[in-house]
């Protein structure tokens, strides 16, 4: 993962939920940052916007930390690049 | 003043059909209603079926000038209510006109109307708006219509509390016919929310299911959004046994909580007490109650909590536990009614219906669901379980007559 698209997440999780930004770092649990399953929603929302993917809701049922909404969008960017 | 109260009619339209016989054939054969949508462009939202009702035309049921002034969900409860009142026999006289009450639910009113009219706002750039617009799309439309349809000019109004609001509506009309506040009551839930803003909405929610309802089944994967109405004829048990009515069943209590813990997750405390809440209410013990029709939308959360709730109060060795959901969908505000009269239909047919589209059992819901085939058993007294974002839960509690 880019350095840069780890900083785009961490950007669209810090304004959706108005957190500090040394708050949030690529290791923070959802658990951790108090994200509950409405907030998760509202951020998958706002990274559609930020990266234009649709994020499937099966794929958006498993994440529960910054990593895998992370590496679930560079697996998005990958299949759009080679569609 | 306590008085028993009876349910003497009960009208349906739903995704199963125009008539309450259509739903109670849907139960009993246990044959889901979900269809692909056709009241939106296909595509147009992620997920492609829905629960509608079949082949409706306003055209074929109104004057013209009436469709023209009722919202699609007006036109539900209105039809549900003449089928109610129809089975029920009443009459109103001029004295009962007076003395009736009418409470309904909607969780979202006429949504199709708003809808459209934003759209020739936004879209279309009209600048201007029909005058029909607000009294269409006003949550109470109908309720004043069936006031209208009846001259009934005692206590009508409309109960807004999402999914929960017809168990709401059906509650507080039980209540005022048990304390005499009102002599009879026509009381049930309505809705009609497949208009594209609406279901965009509920794509963003990621809750609805991209192939079917399962509740209960290990794969399930959300909730199947439904449209219709269902009414029911409330009134004193000894005046229905005086009329020689047809009694459908006992409404014998009501509870309700909230949450107070999230705006849309739920929990099984808060639905543990609106359970415990009617039990009370209607002084039974939870061993009476044969069946409950669960609020069983079929998400991931909402299943695994409500039988965890459910678990608080009952055993459930000898319980059944279905949802018919998964056979005329999630009608939201008007899920309470349609699923009230599918209770009655368990105790008045001795007939418990399936939860349909069952596959594979969740250890996490492990309850006998009733899966996919009606059971036939008598019951004594059938729960009807509803929860709403919002965290505001409505139970409602039938007894076989």
């Amino acid at each position: 993962m880019s350095d840069e698209l780890i900083a785009r997440v961490i950007g669209v999780i810090v304004k959706t939920q108005h957190l500090a930004p040394e708050s949030v770092t690529i290791d923070s649990s959802f658990e951790q940052l108090k994200i509950d399953s409405l907030d998760g929603i509202n951020i998958l929302f706002a990274l559609e916007s930020e990266f234009d993917v649709d994020i499937p809701d099966d794929a958006a049922r498993q994440i529960r930390s910054v990593r895998e909404m992370a590496e679930g969008i560079e697996k998005l960017l990958a299949a759009k690049q080679s569609a | 003043m306590t008085r028993r109260v009876a349910v003497t009619g009960i009208g349906v339209i739903s995704a199963a059909g125009r008539t309450r016989q259509a739903l109670w054939d849907a139960l009993k054969s246990g044959t889901s209603a979900i269809r692909p949508m056709v009241l939106v462009p296909p595509g147009s939202v992620r997920f492609p079926n829905g629960a509608e009702v079949p082949g409706y035309d306003a055209s074929l049921e109104f004057e013209p000038k009436e469709a023209d002034l009722l919202d699609r969900f007006s036109q539900f409860a209105l039809l549900a209510a003449r089928e109610a009142v129809s089975d029920s026999g009443l009459e109103f006289d001029a004295a009962l006109k007076e003395s009736a009450a009418i409470v309904t639910g909607s969780c979202v009113g006429g949504k199709s109307t708003e809808d459209e009219s934003f759209r020739g706002l936004y879209a279309l750039n009209n600048t201007r708006f029909s005058p029909l617009s607000i009294p269409k799309v006003m949550a109470n439309a109908g309720a004043s219509r069936i006031s209208l349809e009846y001259g009934i000019t005692g206590p009508v109004y409309t109960v807004s509390t999402a999914c929960s609001s017809a168990n709401h509506a059906i509650g507080q009309a039980f209540w005022m016919v048990r304390n005499g506040t009102a002599e009879v009551a026509i009381a049930g839930g309505s809705e009609a929310p497949f208009s594209l803003g609406m279901l965009k909405a509920w794509e963003a929610m990621r809750v609805v299911s991209p192939d079917t309802c399962r509740p209960f089944s290990k794969d399930r994967r959300g909730l199947i959004l439904g449209e219709g109405a269902a009414m029911l004829v409330l009134e004193p048990m000894e005046r229905a046994r005086a009329r020689g009515a047809h009694i459908w069943g006992e409404l014998a209590g009501f509870g309700m909580s909230s949450d107070a813990r999230h705006i849309t997750q739920p929990s099984a405390a808060g639905a543990a007490r609106a359970m415990r809440a009617t039990l009370i209410d209607a002084a039974v013990a939870p061993e009476a109650v044969g069946y409950i029709n669960a609020h069983g939308t079929g998400t991931t959360m909402n299943d695994p909590t409500e039988i965890e709730a459910i678990r608080a109060i009952f055993n459930t060795d000898k319980l059944l536990i279905s949802s018919t959901k998964s056979i005329h969908g999630h009608t939201l505000g008007a899920a309470g009614a349609i699923e009230a009269a599918a209770a009655l239909f368990a105790l008045h047919e001795g007939i418990v219906p399936p939860t349909a589209n069952f596959t594979e059992p969740d250890p996490a819901c492990d309850v006998d669901a009733v899966p996919n085939v009606a059971r036939t058993l008598q019951v004594e007294y059938a729960l009807s379980n509803s929860f709403a974002f919002g965290g505001l839960n409505a139970v409602l509690l039938f007894k076989k007559s």
